[in-house]
């Protein structure tokens, strides 16, 4: 195989991967956050 | 460390932080890998496979940073009882895992065309192997411990523990070059200064500052979420309790 099939799946898996984990992050901590906030304003 | 055990005054920071850390860790990983795909040369013995390098040394740093943090935090947790380590150990660790598999499969992937196998059973990659399955316990034992939802969101003491003993593989992967015969070459960054040449090596700086920032984010993230899942929890405990 080229090395740039390596290449290019070594960043690919890279940036799928920090970005996958980044986006997950993101989402559990504004989920949990709206959530307390609704729960903070309703009390 | 003690004027942060407040969640509050922590989350005070931690919110402008996130971003600050978030947007320029992203632009300069993507500068860096940029960088290193398309401006620096070719390497006269590895040719263009050279080009993973700046992937993967960030992802190693990143693997073996994330356990050094766990076991600061762990020390933390057992002596100080700081209230935020054990949730910044449960941050750390699922990007310090993703991180090791990324260090592990970049390595591989690399290694085939350089040696001419995916995989060695040597002193390096066989304990960073031991590394992931290290952080896969404590991820396992952390989320064990906040099911039984004493732990303020944070791990038990045997979590901690257990963060502390794994500390004990960072010098030996840093080490296990010099230690053992290996394909992976030895240290090649040193204090000293490094053996690579900066033609080839200076995208490495973008992308290991980067992906540390953008690990930093994640983490603050990660620890956000499960301080605002602990006060609803607080809060709808106290509700069931009337």
């Amino acid at each position: 195989m080229q090395a740039w099939t390596f290449i290019v799946a070594a960043y690919a898996v890279t940036f799928v991967g920090t970005g996958g984990v980044a986006f997950a992050a993101w989402r559990a901590m504004r989920r949990a956050e709206a959530q307390a906030e609704g729960l903070s304003k309703r009390a | 460390m003690h004027r942060f055990a407040n969640p509050a005054r922590f989350l005070s920071i931690a919110r402008p932080l996130t971003g600050w850390l978030f947007w320029p860790g992203l632009g300069l990983l993507l500068i860096g890998a940029g960088c290193g795909l398309f401006v620096t040369p070719a390497d006269y013995l590895q040719g263009e496979t050279v080009r993973i390098l700046y992937i993967h040394v960030p992802a190693a740093w990143l693997g073996m940073a994330g356990w050094s943090g766990i076991a600061i935090a762990a020390l933390m947790q057992l002596v100080w009882r700081h209230p935020l380590a054990g949730v910044a150990g449960r941050a750390i660790a699922v990007p310090g895992a993703l991180f090791t598999a990324l260090c592990l499969i970049t390595g591989s992937l690399w290694g085939r065309p350089t040696w001419g196998t995916y995989w060695q059973w040597d002193g390096r990659m066989t304990s960073m192997l031991v590394l992931l399955f290290l952080y896969l316990g404590y991820i396992a034992l952390g989320n064990a411990s906040a099911r039984q939802g004493q732990q303020g969101g944070g791990v038990s003491q045997v979590t901690a523990i257990f963060g502390l003993i794994g500390a004990v593989n960072i010098p030996i992967i840093n080490r296990s070059v010099v230690w053992w015969n290996s394909l992976h070459q030895g240290p090649s960054i040193t204090l000293r200064g490094s053996s690579i040449d900066t033609a080839i090596l200076w995208p490495l700086g973008p992308t290991l500052l980067g992906s540390s920032l953008l690990f930093g984010a994640i983490v603050l993230m990660r620890m956000r979420a499960i301080l605002a899942r602990n006060k609803v929890e607080a809060r709808m405990q106290r509700l069931a309790r009337g």
